[in-house]
């Protein structure tokens, strides 16, 4: 289960990531986040902005035209 | 190999400042050294060598004094191979303006048949889709080669990857960066963003598991997809440069031609310095590597390269 959701579509890059990376900051380690992204550029984008700030992406569902990934804050 | 033709001065000649001061001025370096008459009667571009277009910030202030108060304009300029250039330089300053430069470690560039400043993008030091060390690696050219006598220019880039900013295809001699994804279906769980992280289309989801079904033919070895996927199960299997040679632009502008792929950094410089060996050998005065290749052939060049390259074939 996550801790707290983000929708995050029609959003564009990068604001989306650092929408994500705002919302991980606030929250506690360990912690876990979903996050709604487009496809297309976000999620070609977000996923690998999130893994670079070390936090770890532990469920991706792809739903139609979109993806919810869970993220744990590092 | 390096700029023995900027610091073996020979024809000085006297120059007097409002008649005050003497001072030598090198006409050799008009010519080999990146001084540039301008429009206006005695007044010059300097143009500075920053390989990779970097310089500390430390420098940078240094530069600006000295920029302020040789330029009769105060301005300067980017030139379009990333250096820094001082405008309305006078001629009679040349002296001064060297010796200023010289005290904080600035080198003049050059213009003419030679090496030219090595070009590069961030790549991977600071750029997210980086994958050479491109700054380190234009470091090194310069340092290694820079001046070396060619027929005609000889101009090199280094790109991070293959978004090539650095324009590896319009370049004489080009490097730019590139990485062989790897598979592990252990670690794979299936999610299918490595096949939307992808722009090639050379990753489709299995429509039943989500795993990655990897098409070679399309890959360019961007290596989005490791960097997308979460759970490491695309690794990187190694990483080096995609070599391109021949190209330029200019009036007659040409495609260079990809010549290795997966160059180990550390036959870059084995690389350059044999085609430079290669160009001096089979170039006219005058003729640019691309065309010299047109003329002569690619198959001579490929012979001659066969030990540097051989071992990178994928
Ligand atoms: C996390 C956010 C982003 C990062 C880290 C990023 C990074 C980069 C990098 C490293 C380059 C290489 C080009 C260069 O160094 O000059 C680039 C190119 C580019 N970026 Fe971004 N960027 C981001 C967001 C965006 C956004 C939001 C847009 C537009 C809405 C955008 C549009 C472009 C375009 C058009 C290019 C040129 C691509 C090309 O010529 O192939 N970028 N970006
Ligand atoms: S070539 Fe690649 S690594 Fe270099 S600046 Fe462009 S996007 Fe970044
Ligand atoms: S390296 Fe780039 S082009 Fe090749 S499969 Fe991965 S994302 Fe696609
Ligand atoms: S991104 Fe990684 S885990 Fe997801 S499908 Fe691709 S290889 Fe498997």
């Amino acid at each position: 289960m996550s801790d707290s959701t983000l929708d995050l579509r029609g959003v564009m890059c990068p604001i989306n990531f650092v929408k994500t990376k705002l919302k991980l900051e606030s929250m506690e380690p360990g912690e876990v986040l979903e996050v709604i992204l487009d496809s297309g550029d976000p999620i070609q984008n977000v996923p690998k902005s999130i893994k670079e700030e070390g936090h770890k992406i532990v469920e991706v569902k792809k739903e139609g035209d979109f993806f919810r990934i869970k993220v744990q804050r590092n | 190999m390096t700029d023995h033709f900027i610091e073996d001065k020979t024809t000085k000649v006297n120059v007097s400042v409002d008649g005050a001061a003497t001072q030598k001025v090198d006409f050799n370096d008009l010519k080999s050294g990146g001084f540039i008459k301008q429009r206006q009667k005695d007044l010059f571009t300097v143009r500075l060598r920053c390989p990779g277009g970097k310089l500390t910030t430390e420098k940078l202030l240094e530069i600006s004094k000295i920029a302020h108060k040789y330029s009769k304009k105060g301005v300067v300029h980017f030139s379009f191979r990333q250096s820094l250039e001082i405008l309305y330089v006078d001629y009679k300053e040349f002296g001064n303006i060297v010796a200023e430069l010289e005290k904080i470690g600035q080198k003049v560039a050059s213009c003419g048949p030679r090496v030219r400043v090595p070009t590069a993008c961030g790549g991977c030091e600071y750029n997210p889709n980086g994958l050479t060390d491109t700054q380190k690696m234009a470091d090194m050219v310069d340092k290694t080669f820079f001046g070396t006598p060619t027929p005609h220019k000889f101009k090199t880039s280094f790109s991070g990857c293959p978004i090539d900013c650095a324009r590896t295809k319009e370049m004489d001699f080009g490097f730019q960066g590139v990485v062989d994804p790897k598979w592990e279906e252990e670690a794979c769980t299936g999610c299918t963003i490595c096949a939307e992280a992808c722009k090639e289309d050379a990753i489709a989801s299995d429509p039943d598991t989500g795993k990655p079904i990897f098409d070679p033919v399309k890959c360019i070895f961007c290596g989005d997809c490791i960097r997308a996927c979460p759970t490491e199960a695309w690794k990187p299997k190694r990483y080096g440069h995609t070599v391109r040679i021949g190209g330029k632009h200019g009036r007659h502008p040409m495609e260079a031609v990809e010549v290795c792929n997966f160059l180990p950094d550390e036959k870059v410089a084995d690389a350059i310095k044999m085609t430079i060996d290669w160009y001096n050998a089979n170039g006219k005065r005058g003729e640019r590597i691309g065309n010299a290749l047109k003329r002569v052939g690619l198959e001579s060049y490929l012979k001659h390269m066969e030990p540097v390259f051989k071992s990178s074939k994928a």
